[in-house]
């Protein structure tokens, strides 16, 4: 997603109230419940959402099961293990000379051989396509979740405490939401990379970081918005002339009714986040070499444009499963905004 | 309107100081060696260089006084010549590239431009028109249809894109090339034989009269500008398509086929050019956005753009570099979100009026 677009989903999600109950109870029903308007019912009819909401299974279960799908070798599971060092991609379907894995349990009553073989081929420098894209699973939830969480909790904080507050304090720290939305993200990512890479090598935590640095802002205009407009109701006004403090107010009486935008977002954000992960890595800024992450596998179909009619398995398998899966968040998204949106409703 | 000329206006210093401020704190994470990069063009050779440069330059200096002296450069009290100083447009040297980060952005910021420019055309052109096409037939097949078109664009990564067109476009057909000129091209302007007015290509070619050239100059772009073209459609059609159905609910609409007019023109010459405020402002932010999406279209197609120089600079961990090229891209985005946020306020009467 461009920066455009969020802007334009932000001022979508932040326009619109979620119907339903005040109460909390009533939310959640509302949120998660099977009633006749419930938003889980809506996502398993509607059928694009659907077919996001299988891919997404699918996605987790070969990251829970990566193991047995595709056995490790090495001490750390991430490496991908290598089949010698010649430079040159090997085709689908070659067999595993040397350093070869467990043969994993479904391959034998599939094909009935015991010989277990590259599946996708192999990358430059002997890397198994299969092996990557499987474990390559593992590194997008983990990073999608570290940085959907972080940039959730400092979002929420930021705007709902900008909105509570309002005034000044609303004035200072909207203009620093701007300031940060002036940095081009990915020219960010490469500065503290560069920075980065030579205090702790290449690993995945520089682009994490910078996900997370210049991530937030969305989550924090879109909270505000809702805090602002829940504010005003008759029952924080009374909790406030109860002489409750901020911090109560705050966090039990408008956050958990004002949220749940917010939480739409950051479902729809699991795709967005780990596109640009992926992308990071793919211009070499990311994970070291070998490690098990489907931009790093793209990133070396560069160095074989060439030819790439010859070796189109290195950029197809795992470009594919890159696309499903953010297509896999879309999906879900694209569905959970129209249930949301009582506008689409007429 | 004037007030809120005033208050956009106000918002640009602060800004432009914010987003300095930034970059100069991450800076501070940067080695010596590497931050002297800001002011002098060689490696310190060895510890007595270092220390001399930390003095000179006062990284040893209180922060408030290290960020003036990047920002307005130190002048050598005997020569009386500046060194450093972002603001008059010293942005350091890179030594990775082998010359000054200002260089490399006048010799590689116009190929970033020419590309950007030529991706609106498809992307103002196709996404218009699809977008409109969905609102008039809404919840018809061709809504679903370009619904599904934008839904899969956003999902494709670029670089995911970009590969698999050069597989298809340059390895199999041959048709597009990756790059930005042939080899006869480069020679002509090496030779001196053609003149370069503005340094984007396409437009040097034709004020040359060179329709040779300028061939030459798109077959490179049509790749690159698909790519980026992609990325944008979704967005786009979106917006023309909620834009459209909710001017052609408008009472004026109404009014409109009420007198009889028909449908066609209640569309073209009613509707559409009122939905079309939102539409022009995407237009400048798309531009922005792709900005920011050239560094990775650029790496995959080879093209020498900023974003290109960006990314290889990070490979290579000049840091210097990408945080000049970063700081002009930052400048760039300001300034046109300001030209954007003043051409709504113009077009849209409704904002001048809250405004006041």
């Amino acid at each position: 997603m461009t920066k455009m677009e969020e802007n334009a989903l932000f001022e979508e999600l932040a326009e619109m109230q979620t119907p339903g109950l005040d109460k909390k109870t009533g939310r959640i029903r509302h949120i998660f419940g099977v009633d006749k308007n419930g938003v889980l019912r809506g996502l398993l009819r509607n059928p694009s959402s659907l077919i996001g909401l299988v891919l997404v299974a699918v996605f987790i279960l070969i990251a829970l099961l990566a193991p047995l799908i595709a056995p490790p070798i090495n001490n750390d599971p991430y490496q991908i293990p290598r089949d010698g060092y010649q430079y040159e991609p090997q085709p689908m379907g070659s067999a595993w000379l040397s350093n070869a894995p467990a043969v994993p349990f479904w391959y034998q009553p599939l094909t009935g051989k015991t010989q277990w073989i590259h599946v996708l081929g192999t990358t430059e420098g002997q890397y198994d396509i299969f092996y990557g894209i499987v474990w390559g699973t593992r590194t997008a939830f983990r990073s999608a979740l570290i940085v959907v969480l972080a940039t959730f909790v400092i979002g929420v904080l930021v705007g709902s405490i900008s909105a509570y507050f309002g005034g000044a304090v609303d004035q200072v720290i909207m203009r620093v939401v701007d300031i940060f939305m002036t940095l081009p993200f990915i020219f960010a990512a490469l500065i503290m990379a560069a920075i980065l890479t030579p205090l702790m090598g290449r690993s995945p935590f520089p682009s994490t970081l910078a996900l997370i640095t210049f991530g937030w802002m969305g989550y924090a205009r879109i909270v505000r918005g809702d805090v602002l407009t829940i504010k005003e109701r008759v029952y924080v006004l009374a909790a406030r002339a109860s002489g409750l403090r901020d911090r109560q107010i705050l966090f039990k009486h408008i956050l958990p009714n004002a949220i749940y935008p917010t939480l739409a977002f950051a479902t729809l954000n699991f795709g967005e986040v780990v596109l640009s992960f992926a992308a990071l890595s793919f211009l070499g800024i990311g994970t070291q070499v070998g490690y098990a992450d489907w931009g790093q596998l793209l990133s070396f179909g560069r160095n074989w444009i060439m030819s790439l009619s010859n070796y189109w398995y290195i950029i197809v398998w795992p470009g594919l499963v890159l696309v499903l899966f953010v297509l896999a968040w879309n999906l879900i998204g694209d569905t959970l905004r129209d249930l949301l949106d009582p506008h689409s409703k007429n | 309107m004037a007030g809120y000329l005033l208050r956009r206006l106000l918002l640009v210093p602060i800004l432009l100081l914010g987003m300095t401020v930034i970059l100069f704190g991450m800076l501070q994470f940067v080695d010596p060696v590497a931050r002297s990069a800001l002011y002098v063009r060689d490696f310190p050779r060895n510890d007595r260089q270092v220390q001399a440069i930390i003095e000179r330059y006062g990284f040893n200096q209180p922060i408030y006084e290290q960020y003036w002296t990047w920002l307005a450069g130190k002048v050598d009290a005997v020569s009386g010549t500046r060194e450093g100083g972002v603001i008059f447009g010293d942005l350091g040297y890179s030594r990775t590239a082998s010359e000054p980060v200002i260089d490399i952005i006048k010799e590689r910021f116009p190929n970033t431009l020419d590309l950007t420019l030529w991706s609106l055309v498809p992307v103002f052109s196709v996404g218009i028109w699809l977008g409109v096409q969905a609102a008039v037939h809404q919840n018809g097949w061709i809504d679903h249809l370009v619904r599904f078109f934008s839904i899969s664009g956003t999902s494709i990564p670029l670089f995911v894109f970009g590969l698999l067109v050069i597989m298809v476009f340059y390895t199999k057909l041959g048709w597009f090339p990756p790059g930005r000129m042939s080899d006869w091209v480069s020679q002509l302007i090496h030779a001196g034989q053609f003149h370069q007015y503005t340094r984007l290509l396409t437009l040097d070619a034709l004020l040359n009269g060179r329709l040779d050239v300028f061939w030459d100059a798109l077959r490179h772009m049509i790749l690159p500008v698909l790519t980026l073209s992609v990325m944008s459609w979704a967005s786009f059609v979106r917006v023309t398509r909620t834009s459209m159905l909710e001017t052609l609910r408008a009472d004026y609409v109404t009014a409109a086929r009420a007198r009889g007019i028909n449908e066609k023109d209640v569309i073209r010459r009613h509707a559409k050019p009122n939905a079309m405020i939102p539409v022009v402002t995407l237009g400048g932010l798309q531009v922005v956005s792709m900005l920011g999406g050239v560094v990775i279209t650029e790496t995959v197609f080879n093209y020498p753009g900023i974003g290109e120089a960006a990314a290889t600079a990070a490979q290579n961990l000049d840091v210097v570099t990408v945080l000049g090229l970063a700081l002009f891209n930052g400048l760039i985005l300001i300034l046109a979100n300001l030209v954007v946020d003043l051409l709504y306020g113009f077009l849209d009467p409704r904002i001048r009026v809250s405004a006041r």
